[in-house]
Formats: C-alpha cells, sequence, structure tokens
C-alpha cells in the first residue's frame, strides 16, 4: 500500500476535551486529540498518568464500575460514544480491548474464538470453522494450535494465550483495537510477535496501544502521545516524538532523565 | 555484631513452649476425632450387614431388620432438597457476585443468607412444622424436605458468591470487552470458571444435611414401613438414629450404630469429593 501526501487523513476517534473521574479524583484533565484510521497510536507515560484510563473510555469499559464516568465527547466516526443512548455491548463488539495479562476464557481454543463472534452473528458451522481459521491466523497462532483447537484455552503458553486474546478481539471484526500494555506479561519473542502482528493488523485496523516500553512505542507505531498527571503533554507523529520533541518533559521522559 | 546470650535463650524458650501448646492441643482434638471414629467404626461395622439394605425398620420386640426405609427415605428427602436449592442457591449466589455487588438489595440478602447460615437447625424444624405440618396436618416427606432446603440454600448460595468473586475481574472485563451481555459474562464466562468450586458448594451442602436430625424430628418424623410417598410421614437415617439408638432392644441400638456409620461414611466420601474437586479447581 502506497501512502501518498494527498491521500486524506480520517479520524476513528476524536476526543474533544475528555475528563475523566473515578468518584472525586480527576483520572483524565482536558484530553483534545484524534486518532487515525489505520494507524497505530501509542500512550506512553509513567504509572498512573492516565494512559490505561484513556483507553478504557474508549470502549466505555469505565461504565461497569458506578462512581466512574467520563465528560466531555468522544466522537467515533462521528458518533458520540459517551452519549447515554450508545448501546455499549455494541460499541465493545466495535472496539475490541486486549489486556495487559492473557484472559483466555475457560473453554476451548475454538470457543474462545467463537464466543464473541456468536453474539452478533448467526454463522453455519463452516463459516465459523472459517472464521476461527482466519482469525487465529490473523493473530499468528493457526499454525501452533491447528490441531489442537478442543484443548482447553487455558493449556497455551501465556505467549500463546495473549495471541488468542487478539485473536479472539479480531475475530468479531471491530474497527478499531484497543491494547493495554498486551506485551509487558510476556517473554521477548513472544513479545516480539506481537509487535509484528500489530504491525500486520494496522492494514485493516485502527490500533490505539498502552505501553510501559518506549522502544516499543519507537518500534511499532505511528503517533505518540506523552501523557502525564492525566494530561496530554505532547502529541505527535512517534518520529517527532522521539526525535524533535517540542516539550522538555517529553524528552526527559523519553531520555530517562525522568520516570 | 553483639550477640545477645539471654536475648537469644528467652527466644528459644518461648518458641519450646509455643510448639508444646500447639502440638498438645493438636494432640487433644485429634484424640477425640480418633476416639469417636475408633468407637462408631468397631460398634459400626460389627453392625453392618447385608440384611441392613433390604429390610425395613423392625417392629419393637422383633429380631433382625434393617434400615432400607430409612437409607431411601433419606436419599429421597435430601435429593428433592437438593433439586430445589441448587438453582435457588446457584442463581442467589451469581445475583450476589455478579449483578448485586454493593446495592442495598445484595447487601441484605447477604445479611439474610449470612443468619440462615448460623440458625440453629431446629429453628428451621420447627417453622416448617408451623407453616407446613401444622396446616397440612400431617408430618410428611415434603416438609422434611423443605427443611433441609432451608439449611442447604444459604450454603450454596454463599459458596456459588465467594467462588465468583474469586474469578479475577480482568475475566469478566475480557468477556465485557467483546460486547457480551452480563448475562453471558455470567452464564458462559465465570460461572463455568468457578464451576468446581461451586460443586464443591453443593456436595458440602448435601454433606450437611445428610446428618441433620433436629429438622426432621419435626417435619418428616419418621416411618416404621417401607415408603416413597413424600406426602405422609417418611423413615430417615438421622432420626432413626437418634429413636434406636435410646430404646432398650439390641437390634435396634445394633441398627443405630450401623447408620451412625452409613452417614459418617457417606459425609467423609463426599467431603473427600469435595476436596478432590476443588484442588482440581482450573487456574484462571
Amino acid at each position: 500500500m502506497i501512502e501518498t501526501a494527498a491521500s486524506p487523513k480520517k479520524n476513528a476517534l476524536e476526543l474533544r476535551n475528555l475528563n475523566f473521574y473515578y468518584g472525586k479524583f480527576q483520572g483524565l484533565k482536558g484530553v483534545n486529540m484524534n486518532i487515525e484510521e489505520r494507524k497505530v497510536t501509542a500512550f506512553i507515560g509513567p504509572s498512573g498518568c492516565g494512559k490505561s484510563t484513556l483507553l478504557r473510555t474508549l470502549n466505555r469499559m469505565y461504565s461497569l464500575y458506578p462512581g466512574q464516568r467520563a465528560e466531555g465527547e468522544i466522537n467515533f466516526y462521528g458518533q458520540n460514544i459517551l452519549d447515554d443512548k450508545q448501546d455499549i455491548n455494541l460499541l465493545r463488539a466495535r472496539i475490541g480491548m486486549v489486556f495487559q495479562k492473557p484472559t483466555p476464557f475457560p473453554m476451548s481454543i475454538y470457543d474462545n474464538i467463537a464466543f464473541g463472534v456468536k453474539l452478533y452473528e448467526n454463522l453455519s458451522k463452516s463459516e465459523m470453522d472459517d472464521r476461527v481459521e482466519w482469525a487465529l491466523s490473523k493473530a499468528a497462532l493457526w499454525g501452533e494450535v491447528k490441531d489442537k483447537l478442543s484443548q482447553s484455552g487455558l493449556s497455551l503458553s501465556g505467549g500463546q494465550q495473549q495471541r488468542l486474546c487478539i485473536a479472539r478481539s479480531v475475530a468479531v471484526k471491530p474497527s478499531v483495537l484497543l491494547l493495554d500494555e498486551p506485551t509487558s506479561a510476556l517473554d521477548p519473542i513472544s513479545t516480539g510477535k506481537v509487535e509484528e502482528l500489530v504491525h500486520e493488523l494496522k492494514q485493516d485496523y485502527t490500533i490505539a496501544i498502552v505501553t510501559h516500553n518506549m522502544q516499543q512505542a519507537a518500534r511499532c507505531s505511528d503517533y505518540t502521545a506523552y501523557m502525564y498527571l492525566g494530561e496530554l503533554i505532547e502529541f505527535g507523529s512517534t518520529e517527532q516524538i522521539f526525535f524533535k520533541p517540542t516539550k522538555t518533559e517529553t524528552e526527559d521522559y523519553i531520555t530517562g532523565r525522568f520516570g | 555484631m553483639d550477640f545477645n546470650q539471654s536475648l537469644y535463650r528467652q527466644r528459644r524458650w518461648s518458641n519450646a513452649v509455643g510448639l508444646t501448646l500447639s502440638m498438645g492441643s493438636m494432640a487433644l482434638g485429634l484424640t477425640v476425632l480418633l476416639w469417636i471414629l475408633f468407637v462408631l467404626f468397631s460398634n459400626g461395622f460389627a453392625a453392618l450387614d447385608w440384611n441392613m439394605f433390604t429390610q425395613s425398620t423392625p417392629a419393637p420386640g422383633t429380631e433382625g431388620g434393617g434400615l432400607a426405609n430409612a437409607i431411601v427415605g433419606s436419599l429421597l428427602m435430601v435429593g428433592f432438597s437438593v433439586l430445589v436449592s441448587t438453582p435457588i442457591g446457584i442463581f442467589a449466589g451469581v445475583y450476589l457476585a455478579e449483578y448485586g455487588d454493593e446495592s442495598k438489595t445484595a447487601e441484605v440478602t447477604r445479611f439474610v443468607t449470612d443468619i440462615m447460615l448460623s440458625a440453629p437447625s431446629i429453628v428451621l424444624g420447627l417453622f416448617v412444622y408451623a407453616i407446613a405440618v401444622a396446616t397440612m396436618g400431617t408430618f410428611s416427606g415434603w416438609a422434611g424436605s423443605l427443611a433441609l432446603s432451608l439449611i442447604a440454600v444459604p450454603v450454596v448460595v454463599r459458596t456459588t458468591e465467594n467462588m465468583l468473586r474469586l474469578v479475577p475481574g480482568s475475566l469478566r472485563e475480557a468477556a465485557f470487552a467483546l460486547g457480551a451481555p452480563r448475562w453471558k459474562v455470567a452464564t458462559l464466562v465465570t460461572l463455568r470458571a468457578a464451576k468446581s468450586g461451586v460443586m464443591t458448594g453443593l456436595l458440602l451442602a448435601v454433606a450437611r444435611i445428610s446428618g441433620e436430625t433436629a429438622p426432621l424430628l419435626f417435619t418428616a418424623l419418621n416411618n416404621q414401613f417401607f415408603s416413597t410417598d413424600m406426602s405422609r410421614p417418611m423413615a430417615n437415617l438421622p432420626v432413626v438414629i437418634f429413636q434406636f439408638a435410646m430404646s432398650p432392644y439390641d437390634n435396634w441400638i445394633r441398627l443405630a450404630w450401623g447408620g451412625a456409620l452409613l452417614i459418617t461414611l457417606s459425609v467423609l466420601v463426599l467431603n473427600i469429593i469435595a476436596r478432590v474437586f476443588l484442588r482440581e479447581k482450573t487456574p484462571v
């Protein structure tokens, strides 16, 4: 795919003056940014800076917990998802999420993938078989598990489990994938595989990834956002953030003088 | 380093005292338990024979006899009680863990369940006597089953809730993140993850109610004859043991020992099965 300067940028998500509260504590302070379609946007910053919080507002995961609330606007292809009328389950089917620790469901590998698909689609057995193979191939796991689809998802190694979780999210064909420190519990080889995967997946999906690992952000993202204490300090192309940061705070963090 | 001899000796001394005390209490507890088991096993196994499973309880003054009617009665009442209390207990446990959480209704339910758990079983028996036996005018197997259910339900509710709470929140979030509605998350993911724990709770509830005597005295009473009619008084092991053990007839006393052994063994087996289930609990 050739990216020309002329190809118009399209935003999957537009955050407008986003504030987030855990009860009285303000976790996000007036965040404004756009997340471009079919690009990888990385969020970096020290622990507690609000990057995971931000990710969890994008699929309204916070709505599970009374006392947590968001203000402002998050426009998802023009629709404000913070609106009370937003169907949250449907939203989560369109904006998938993968978590820090692998969370395979206590069922077979096949059923792990089929679980999400069955929620919104009525597929025949053979269509489902195809979908499972497709999703597992997307997550670079098919070769390793194709002969043991009926085994428990818990029987896989940590790295495989995490790729299973990615496959599970991909299987429902969301338009956005949120990855919350997806490799922090994995060894370097599995991490490498997941990073390759991110690169692969951005052909079709918009990806937002939270990471503690700055090399990871530098390696696999197109845009990087640096956050601190709930504020978006600097946001720009990954190249600019890492090589020519405009704010000293960003530079201090990236060069390891702070954080 | 200044090595303080007296401090060291003092610590060794208090360690020795503590160890002796705890070993002593353990020995005391174990001795009593083994003593009970020894008396029960020696009398029980001596009483055990095939007639116990084929014949019904003997009339006063007659020879021989068995416990067939009491065994079947106990199985029927415990069985129906499990059939009723399993769904109620599991649904309530799922509500508490997955839906109610901190809500007022959940708090009240939890409080009431805890009271029910520690309520003397004789009180529950009296309650069923008042609402069922007195109004229907007859002791019955159904009333006995109801009284047992009142004991079993809170056990199942609390173990189900506790086991569901052990399921990590991240697993729930992962299911929600795929767009699953709450009831699907609860039934297909969390309940499944807590399956072995919930099964353990059920088995422990069965073990608990199979030995209950007080609630059955007021409800099922007893029946000298073999009967599977749940709407009439029904024989059951605990009450038979209670009545026969205090009787002047040798064969009755022998049967009481045999019955006590049967209950103890089945509770033991249930507990062992429950432990095995819990050990196989899949690490999530």
